[in-house]
């Protein structure tokens, strides 16, 4: 089931192209990004710069995250269908470590309390893998599974209930515990690394077994972590949301919106560089070599004594953690902690048409994706509903319609629907992107 | 006994609800993907269109199910399934068939199914908006208030028109569909190329045919699941979201490609997740009296906040895919 | 006329050739065996009669009729069954099922063929209604041979019948085989075992690198002491 098969005539031009001379001039990057560069311009025209700006920045948090999708997708066909609940934990890790310290909190007993309840789960979850493990003591494997389960299930009643009341406690005394008014760019790095460690866990499970799974356990996990996040007031004040978010650059208030936006784009663009760089040197280097290897041919890499599920995971938590860094980044511009405001439509699909329209598995195609795709999503809303009003009053005089009050919300819907056209139109007629990975042929 | 009632009602008829809706999901799923090998994300959607199609001709037609005494979202019901088996049909020919004809990995036909989603959802919130709207439009729900015949006994056991209903029809349902895949030629035919599909084209069955039947009996039942869940609860756009991860959950729990075990996947998702929301404090508060004092019975023992009911699908996916990953039946099943 | 006439076929998987003109012709009463090393064409040659790969030159007559090209379930209509090697059951289907599903473009003729493929095989009548996937290797066989039986092809395929079966169960199937040759079935085999499969066969047909380099009865190339010595291992 390849998907470049030689029967296949339309993809015949595309393949001799892509593995033509290695130093052609980049004739199509180059029409592409001066495109894109001219509807840029157009948007800072008509809308001004500092609303041109954020676009940019927004969609530079957006490239971050589509370049940890197209290492999962593009280098290893791994489809995260979650990406939401990375970019959440990003968000999460963004605030909490950034915003200031709440004193209500820490003046009380309430930290005790609350260190407390977090080491009783950490002993309950030791006494459980212990019992788990009795059987070594010559305790019979029947008798040990059930003894581990009641015991599990006992200890896990005992630590939730009282550690629902400590949260409560937390939420009626102090709010929420506050933050940890630590730097921001400390933040944006603990988002990396707790997302890829979820990330861990998912593709620990996931990866050996059919492709589908990864992509039903993401999606659940993406909720999961989206549904915690709303709920844990005591955490996260929850639906309540917390603002503002500190920048790691000087914000609006002292330097105006067009300048402060541009320091914050100039510091995404650092970071998109430092990946864009990181990504090409571990691409050429026999990682990179080995992980391509066994992205175009799984057997014979695994008949080399190549440990593919290995290089699996390391690419699913690279990507996870890309997700995270990209998702605390966006949060800290934003400057606004809703977990409510993450929707595995804006999250996770608009992410993944970046990438596929971008070209899965090419750097540059990604960033390109993402950019013109943003643009496209932030425009469309407003151009959207000009054309249903359009309609609508076309309608009304032509037929005597009534004119539904809420076209603005309906509006909306309509760019659901043409993400999820997009989809389907780029699989089918440019599987490829719009900047095709080209497929070297190495030895 | 009142608390045994509260368990009744809490656990035992909430969780066969869910357990019904689930398995029909289910069910179809496990059909798309023994037969086209893909899970198919859409599904959830699917089911919405069914409620959304029954909301439509009650609220063109509310009168007509007041003429033979049932209600009238139940009556028109075999139409709007008609409807969603049509839609299903002609998603897999405009959207999925040209991929297939690419030899595309699954994967890829999985974020087509995502993209199918998008649009459905799109439409249907265009066109219904995004709140929330009732199938009854000129019926009323009637909620059956069974007393229990013990004297102590204050509280009834609960249990409304649209969830008798949904037992009868998942009931029917799977007797209909054990006689289809067991008895009919075309059923085994589905069989067989669920089996083999190499072999089956060599003995002449007809590919497309097999892959058109499949779709329209995976949207009937889709429509039957989504127009009753949306009878017991009320008609949402976004019904869909929350069914995806507990019906794909049941199909893997049952073995991918085993119908009957994607009904009894259902019904354990079902029962897990009720009795995972379930306040276990009142079933002990009897024998609280009898309790040591320093043992004092938390007002909320449940295992997970109903806000975090999505946490046990999840688990039980887990759990399956760590341990048994062909399910908990043994036979055939597709890796 | 013979039952199949095909005259220097070239063929393969998409364009390259793996047989590189190659002839058979079988009668309707004939046992045909093709032998030879692995890699001479013996399965691509079946493959490419059954319409399961491109013919690129020549030509395949079944009663006169061209039929190359024809995809396999136009083949099963015009009177053609296959068996392949592996993979050539529904597992998780009853034998009778599994047998049924042989018919499927033929519903009239289940309850007379059935008898019919129980009097080839009795061992399938008692485990008729067991998954096919739960029986042996051998019954399995039968299970697939009686599939192929269940639309009366006149001419029978079978790729490699008795591969990894023991001898006992192989000797067994080569006695069917003959039975059904003798029923009015034109059987055209693939086999390993080649010196059994040579003495049941009317023709044999030793290929090697895609073309045809002995052909003769199964009895005179068995007595022939070229073929003996460079495809029978002496």
């Amino acid at each position: 089931m390849s998907q470049s098969q030689p029967t296949q005539p339309s993809r015949e031009p595309e393949r001799a192209d892509s593995v033509a001379t290695p130093r052609r001039f980049p004739l199509r990057e180059t029409v592409l990004f001066l495109g894109l560069l001219g509807v840029v311009l157009a948007v800072y025209a008509a809308m001004g710069s500092a609303y041109g700006t954020r676009m940019l920045v927004e969609s530079a948090c957006y490239a971050i995250l589509a370049l940890g999708l197209t290492i999962q997708w593009g280098y290893a066909g791994q489809f995260n269908a979650g990406v939401m609940g990375f970019v959440a934990l990003g968000g999460f890790c963004a605030m909490f470590f950034s915003i200031p310290v709440n004193d209500a909190f820490w003046n009380s007993e309430l930290p005790g309390e609350l260190g407390l309840a977090l080491l009783y789960m950490v002993g309950a979850i030791v006494l459980v893998v212990a019992a788990s493990r009795l059987d070594r003591l010559g305790v019979p494997r029947r008798l040990r599974t059930i003894f581990a389960v009641v015991l599990g299930v006992v200890l896990y009643m005992l630590v939730i209930s009282h550690f629902r009341e400590v949260a409560g406690q937390i939420e009626s005394q102090a709010g929420f515990i506050g933050g940890l008014n630590l730097p921001v760019w400390f933040g944006w790095i603990i988002g990396g690394a707790l997302a890829g460690g979820v990330g861990y866990f998912i593709g620990h499970v996931c990866l050996g077994l059919r492709s589908d799974y990864l992509a039903i356990a993401t999606i659940g996990i993406a909720e999961i972590i989206k549904a915690f996040l709303k709920n844990a007031d005591w955490l996260t004040r929850g639906t309540a949301t917390v603002s503002p978010l500190p920048w790691p650059v000087p914000g609006p208030s002292e330097v105006g919106f067009t300048l402060a936006r541009a320091l914050y784009l100039s510091v995404t663009a650092v970071i998109i560089a430092a990946i864009f760089f990181l990504l090409h040197r571990a691409y050429n280097a026999p990682w990179g070599r080995m992980i391509r290897a066994i992205r175009d041919n799984e057997v014979s890499a695994a008949a080399m004594g190549k440990d593919i599920n290995k290089r699996r995971l390391e690419i699913f938590v690279l990507g996870c953690i890309l997700m995270g860094i990209g998702g605390a980044v966006l949060a800290s511009f934003n400057s606004i902690f809703d977990p409510q405001g993450y929707l595995p439509l804006n999250h996770t699909f608009l992410v993944l048409v970046m990438v596929i329209l971008g070209g899965p598995g090419n750097n540059l195609g990604t960033i390109f994706g993402a950019v013109a795709v943003y643009i496209i999503w932030i425009m469309s809303g407003p151009l959207a509903l000009s054309l249903m009003e359009w309609a609508a009053n076309a309608g009304a005089g032509v037929f005597g319609w009534e004119v539904p009050t809420n076209l603005d919300s309906r509006a909306l819907q309509a760019r659901v629907f043409v993400i999820g056209l997009l989809i389907s139109l780029v699989l089918r007629f440019a599987p490829k992107g719009m900047l095709p990975e080209k497929v070297r042929h190495h030895g | 006994m009142n608390e045994l009632v509260f368990f009744i009602n809490n656990v035992v008829i909430a969780g066969s609800v869910s357990g019904s809706i689930y398995a029909m999901g289910a069910v179809g799923v496990t059909l798309i993907f023994s037969i086209m090998r893909f899970a198919h994300f859409a599904h959830g959607d699917m089911m919405t269109f069914g409620a959304f199609m029954v909301l439509l001709l009650t609220t063109l037609f509310p009168q007509a199910g007041a003429a033979i005494g049932i209600p009238t979202p139940i009556l028109l019901m075999p139409l709007a399934m008609a409807l969603t088996a049509a839609l299903a049909v002609g998603i897999d020919r405009t959207f999925y068939k040209p991929l297939r004809a690419h030899g595309v990995k699954p994967i890829v036909m999985v974020i087509a199914s995502l993209g199918v989603t998008l649009m459905l959802q799109g439409l249907i919130r265009l066109f219904a908006g995004t709140g929330g709207s009732s199938l009854y439009v000129d019926d009323r729900k009637e909620i059956f208030r069974l007393p229990v015949p013990i004297e102590s006994v204050r509280v009834p056991v609960v249990i409304t028109e649209p969830q008798l209903y949904l037992f009868g029809l998942t009931i029917l349902s799977v007797i209909g569909l054990h006689l289809f895949l067991s008895r009919s030629r075309l059923g085994k035919a589905m069989r067989a190329m669920s089996d083999n599909p190499d072999l089956a084209q060599a003995s002449g069955i007809n590919t497309n045919t097999i892959v058109a039947v499949t779709w329209m009996l995976a949207g009937g039942l889709a429509a039957i699941a989504g127009t009753l869940l949306s009878l017991d609860v009320t008609f949402k756009p976004d019904l869909s979201f929350f069914l995806l991860l507990p019906i794909f959950a049941a199909a893997i729990v049952g073995g991918v490609g085993h119908p009957f075990g994607a009904i009894a996947g259902g019904f354990v998702v079902g029962f897990a997740e009720s009795l995972a929301v379930f306040n276990w404090s009142v079933l002990l508060r009897p024998f609280r009296d009898s309790l040591p004092e320093w043992l004092e019975l938390p007002a909320n023992l449940a295992f997970v906040g109903t806000e975090y009911k999505i946490v046990v699908p999840f688990f039980i996916l887990v759990a399956i895919l760590v341990w048994r990953p062909t399910g908990i039946f043994k036979g055939k099943v597709i890796t | 006329m013979p039952l199949l006439d095909a005259r220097d076929v070239y063929g393969g998987y998409g364009g390259m050739n793996i047989l590189n003109g190659v002839d058979m012709a079988i009668e309707a009463t004939e046992v045909g065996v093709i032998v030879g090393p692995n890699g001479a064409g013996k399965s691509t040659m079946l493959k490419a009669i059954f319409g399961l790969l491109s013919v690129n030159q020549g030509e395949i007559l079944l009663n006169g009729e061209t039929i190359h090209n024809l995809p396999p379930n136009k083949l099963v209509q015009r009177g053609m069954g296959f068996v392949p090697q592996e993979h050539n059951v529904f597992p998780s289907m009853t034998v009778q099922e599994n047998l049924e599903m042989g018919a499927y473009l033929k519903p009239d003729n289940i309850k007379r063929m059935l008898e019919r493929v129980y009097e080839f095989f009795p061992p399938l009548k008692e485990k008729r209604h067991q998954p096919a996937g739960e029986l042996s290797g051998g019954q399995r066989q039968m299970v697939a041979m009686g599939r192929a039986l269940m639309p009366e092809p006149d001419l029978l395929l079978l790729d490699e019948p008795t591969a990894g079966l023991s001898p006992l169960y192989m000797n067994e199937i080569f006695e069917r085989v003959k039975e059904v040759n003798a029923a009015g079935v034109g059987i055209l085999m693939v086999e390993q075992n080649a010196k059994q499969a040579l003495a049941i066969a009317d023709k044999g047909f030793v290929l090697a690198a895609g073309q045809n380099r002995f052909t003769d009865t199964g009895a005179a190339l068995l007595a022939d002491p070229d073929v003996a010595k460079s495809f029978l291992g002496g």
